[in-house]
């Protein structure tokens, strides 16, 4: 047995055959990769792997450790349940990307260098696009192809920004980019990252695109993207001051939008936001604390995150609705949904006993280290936020409040085992921490179950539901979209084709009418007066001489007539003539 | 067992119990806060009982206006063909 088989290698390669299978065997097929990928991590050992040359620079295909070994682990067990909850999918190519989008994910995790980690990052944006593509209709295309675009964008940037970082350092190998002024390669390659942490105002393409996804798609796509740009910021910006701020920032911008959102997922989306909020700034503040927190919350998010996109997903894929304006009163048709859901609500809640709890309080009790107390203050704002939206509101809407009479039943089958598998996770983490604690990058010395922090926690929670209660009313969801900064490229990509089709395509038509009723018939003018001038002026005088000449020539070539006679009758004339002149002045 | 309790929280039936519940577990919280021990106490907030209850209802009653006042006089809400 090797010691290390790269676990990118089985989903991609693994992606090929699932197009020639069917049915059961394909069914165990879309099983036994991510377990053998599970298997892959839990065998590897630290160290270098796949070291070479190319085009004159160092690269290496694999870097393992600790870091890289923990987001491993959950891309690999995510990778499993994703599966089994898109089991029922008949077609090949949903399957096809969510493997070569899983693959891309573990090869960015792994990657040595700049060129391996940019190649699979591209592959990761072209792959999660497919997912989007693939649920069909006009809106959800549009909304794939704006994606697309921005993560292209993203690449290009962070392309220029690995080439300048490259040129300046002399190296192309991925590692915390060194402390000091950060050059221009640096903040480029940062702000790649940053966009695909969905940091604002770089954050519009998540809650754009997530909502149109497939059911299946989207708990994907909430898993992979966002965590991979946590594990690269945790690798390469430890303790970058901006990043806390942003992070602050973003945690509490995805649960002010939540408050406005009446689409299911892209209320969720906003909360991916809001908790990529917490790791961005975990990573900003660099302490081992918070890098330690920032890593154990990207963990238990993907479990916990992917359950909430599970149980919106059902819910859309029975009903056909996901406006919260649309559903209601769904509890009594699929209760044990509605049990799984909330699994996954206590533990982004951060509840005692579930996951979020034992992860989110790392970042929290890190700032308060740090003596960051207005970053602690945003941050329990934001856990506020977080239960009296996907806790309460959410399901509130969705599954209770006014019963619209929908016709529902629970989800297949296979969907419900993966929720529960997910669900399972988010309380054995919460209630046995150190298993996570013991995968974390540094030493773990930190308790969570202290007397305090769940009456502190509780104590939020449990007034936030008193609030929730009181001000019910307010939170009606509402039938609107909220701007956000799409609003830029999509109003400006009308103002783009509004400008080339009006301003810009009436100028071009007035130039060429200019053209045509002034200019041209000008030229054609002037050019017969020219042919005129040219035929009846230069024409006829060279004409005219030349006709003289041929006439004087043909005049003095009559003289020439070759007879000496002739010629001695005009010497005597001359002669006569010649005496004659002599004669008369020399008289 | 799972519908029943998923019933409890929604049938209209169990509306008072539910109430009641909630402010029972409320009471509860606040007064573990008081006989918790706080020997890591780093902030004032941190020393005062109750201070998490009244931090989290505030910030519940703050992003609910807050976002609704931003969505509403703000212009962030629009009408679902605004981008039609």
């Amino acid at each position: 047995m090797t010691e290390f088989v790269h676990p990118a290698l089985l989903f991609i390669v693994g992606a090929v055959p699932i197009a020639f299978l069917n049915g059961a065997i394909r069914k165990a097929y879309l099983l036994l990769i991510p377990v053998l990928a599970i298997l892959a991590v839990l065998a590897m050992q630290p160290g270098s792997y796949g070291a070479a040359q190319f085009l004159g620079q160092d690269i290496l295909i694999a870097k393992v450790d600790k870091l890289s070994i923990v987001f491993a682990t959950v891309f690999t067990i995510m990778a499993l349940i994703g599966m089994v909850y898109a089991l029922h999918l008949t077609e090949a190519g949903q399957h096809v990307a969510a493997f070569v989008y899983v693959g891309s994910a573990l090869g960015v995790v792994f990657a040595g260098d700049y060129l391996t980690l940019y190649l699979f990052w591209e592959g990761m944006a072209f792959a999660s696009a497919y997912l989007v593509f693939a649920q069909g209709g006009e809106k959800a295309v549009r909304a794939a192809f704006r994606y697309l675009m921005v993560h292209v964008t993203g690449g290009v940037v962070l392309l220029g920004g690995v080439v300048l970082h490259g040129l300046a350092t002399g190296s192309f190998l991925f590692g915390p980019i060194e402390a000091g002024p950060m050059g221009a390669g640096a903040y480029l390659i940062l702000a790649g990252f940053l966009l695909n942490a969905a940091v604002p105002p770089l954050n519009a393409w998540l809650t754009d695109a997530y909502p149109e996804a497939t059911v299946t798609g989207a708990v994907f796509m909430s898993a992979f993207t966002t965590k991979t740009a946590v594990y690269v910021l945790a690798r390469a910006y430890p303790g970058t001051e901006l990043l806390v701020w942003l992070g602050a920032g973003m945690a509490l911008y995805g649960v002010v939008y939540a408050v406005l959102e009446n689409d299911c997922r892209r209320l969720l989306a906003y909360h991916i936001v809001s908790q990529v909020g917490y790791m961005v700034a975990g990573v900003g503040i660099g302490t081992e604390l918070a890098v330690n927190g920032a890593t154990s919350h990207a963990f238990a998010h993907i479990l916990y995150k992917a359950l909430l996109f599970m149980g919106a997903g059902a819910v859309i894929y029975v009903t056909g609705r996901r406006k919260l304006t649309e559903l209601g009163g769904l509890y009594r048709t699929m209760p044990l949904t509605v049990a799984l859901y909330m699994v996954g609500a206590f533990a982004i809640s951060a509840f005692p006993f579930f996951s979020g709890f034992v992860t989110k309080s790392m970042v929290v009790a890190a700032a308060g280290e740090d003596h960051r107390a207005l970053v602690m203050l945003a941050l329990t704002m934001a856990s506020s936020g977080t239960f009296l939206h996907t806790g309460l509101k959410l399901p509130y809407y969705m599954f209770f409040g006014t019963d619209r009479g929908l016709e529902a039943r629970e989800p297949p089958g296979n969907m419900l085992a993966a929720m529960a598998i997910a669900a399972a996770l988010c309380i054995a983490i919460g209630v046995f921490p150190q298993t996570l604690y013991a995968l974390l990058p540094y030493p773990v010395d930190f308790e969570p179950y202290t007397g305090v922090h769940i009456t502190e926690s509780l104590g939020v929670l449990m007034f936030t539901a008193l609030g929730f209660v009181l001000f019910l009313k307010a939170l009606d969801p509402e039938n609107t979209i909220s701007i956000d900064t799409d609003w830029f490229y999509r109003k400006g990509a009308r103002f783009f084709m509004w400008f080339a089709e009006r301003p810009l395509a009436r100028y071009e038509k007035a130039v060429s009418d200019v053209s045509e009723t002034a200019a041209l018939p000008l030229l054609h003018g002037t050019a017969r007066a020219g042919l005129r001038a040219d035929l009846n002026g230069v024409d006829a005088v060279v004409n005219g001489v030349a006709r003289a000449i041929l006439g004087g020539g043909g005049t003095l070539r009559r003289l020439q007539t070759g007879v000496v006679t002739h010629y001695v009758l005009a010497m005597v004339a001359g002669l006569i003539a010649a005496t004659a002149v002599f004669a008369v002045v020399w008289q | 067992m799972i519908e029943s309790i998923v019933d409890f929280f929604g049938d209209e039936a169990y509306a008072r119990q539910r109430r009641r519940l909630l402010y029972l577990v409320l009471v509860l919280i606040v007064l573990a806060d008081f006989l918790v021990p706080r020997e890591h106490a780093e902030y004032l907030w941190e020393r005062l009982p109750g201070w998490s209850a009244f931090y989290g209802f505030g910030s519940c009653v703050l992003l609910i206006f807050v976002s609704k006042f931003l969505g509403h006089q703000g212009g962030l809400m629009r009408r679902e063909d605004y981008y039609d």
